[in-house]
């Protein structure tokens, strides 16, 4: 298994990276994170414009531009799935048609865990709508089964709270939504820096999201290049199969021709 | 006539049209989308799509997010 490219909804893409544009200083940052982090799927929030105030305020749309990435509108902030479906419909119409959405509907502040109830809701709505739906979700392998069979593009369970860094909580979860999957499977949120998002990636993860790990790194630009390697280097360590683990030693030199 | 936009009310001429509130908002030329009473108002609908008393629009656009 060599392979290096994932593909959303029969789209090839060469990255297994995709990452948020929040929590940044400015938005020369956040187009300089990016670039660096090898990504082409970026992800994005839909508010209220400003009215009568910055006019001449850089739109995010005029530095991450839809000519050079894959742009993924997200339904964050949304706890129940009427807002999340009216969100997508605003960010298509705002797209130009676009229509590859992230979907996610929180549970509660506190934890920001997905409501599953809900999700499922608008994930069905959507996709009746003519939506490509990436869906965050929780860890289950039930409900990641079921949104695969709704015909999400790709089922997005969560490592950890978004923007703890805690890192994957559960590996056997994720194992074992991996094991019956039909579509990509991309942990988004909850990584803290690379070697989780290394991990991730030798789990056999098709890829993964993040924003917080490297928008709060005390340099950001540089963090996003770690992750791009460390998704790669995930990656190929899962591709090449990992040696068994063992308990005792196994000398690296020969003992034939020794001479002492 | 009274009409809410992004949550504010907003006092507009009658025969107001969403390409006339774009410009009185200052946004031409901005990547935006424009939700009329719950429904989506397609680009190509803005001209001819008029504002009436009670109107309740929200204009939105992309912004950082994860």
């Amino acid at each position: 298994m060599t392979d290096s490219k994932i593909t959303i909804a029969g789209v090839e893409y060469g990255s297994r990276l995709l990452v948020g544009t929040g929590k940044y200083k400015d938005m020369a940052e956040t187009a300089e994170a990016i670039a660096a982090s090898g990504t082409e799927i970026v992800t994005f929030a839909v508010r209220r414009t400003n009215l009568g105030q910055n006019a001449d305020e850089p739109s995010l749309l005029d530095v991450i531009s839809p000519e050079k990435y894959t742009l993924l509108p997200n339904t964050a902030a949304c706890y129940t799935a009427d807002d999340a479906v009216r969100t997508c419909r605003l960010a298509r119409e705002l797209l130009d048609g676009h229509d590859l959405v992230k979907l996610e509907v929180l549970g509660d502040e506190k934890t920001l865990f997905p409501n599953v109830v809900e999700t499922l809701k608008a994930a069905e709505t959507l996709i009746n709508d003519g939506f490509k739906v990436m869906v965050y979700t929780s860890d289950d392998p039930i409900i990641a089964k079921q949104l695969a069979e709704m015909g999400c593009v790709a089922v997005m369970p969560l490592a950890a709270p978004i923007g703890s860094g805690l890192g994957i909580r559960n590996p056997h979860n994720i194992r074992m939504i991996l094991e019956d999957a039909t579509v990509p499977i991309i942990v988004d949120a909850g990584v803290g820096t690379a070697s989780d998002a290394a991990i991730v990636m030798e789990l056999g993860c098709d890829g993964v999201l993040m924003n917080t790990a490297i928008a709060a790194a005390q340099k950001p630009v540089l963090m996003a290049s770690a992750m791009k390697k460390a998704v790669e280097a995930g990656r190929e360590a899962f591709c090449a199969g990992r040696m068994p683990r063992k308990m005792y030693a196994s000398a690296s030199s020969p003992i034939d021709g020794t001479f002492f | 006539m009274n009409v809410h936009v992004n949550g504010k009310v907003e006092s507009l001429p009658t025969d107001c049209s969403i390409t006339i509130l774009i410009e009185q908002m200052d946004l031409v030329g901005k990547r935006i989308a424009v939700e009329l009473n719950l429904d989506i108002v397609p680009k190509s609908e803005h001209l001819q799509t008029q504002l009436k008393e009670g109107d309740v629009v929200e204009i939105v656009h992309a912004i950082g997010g994860g």
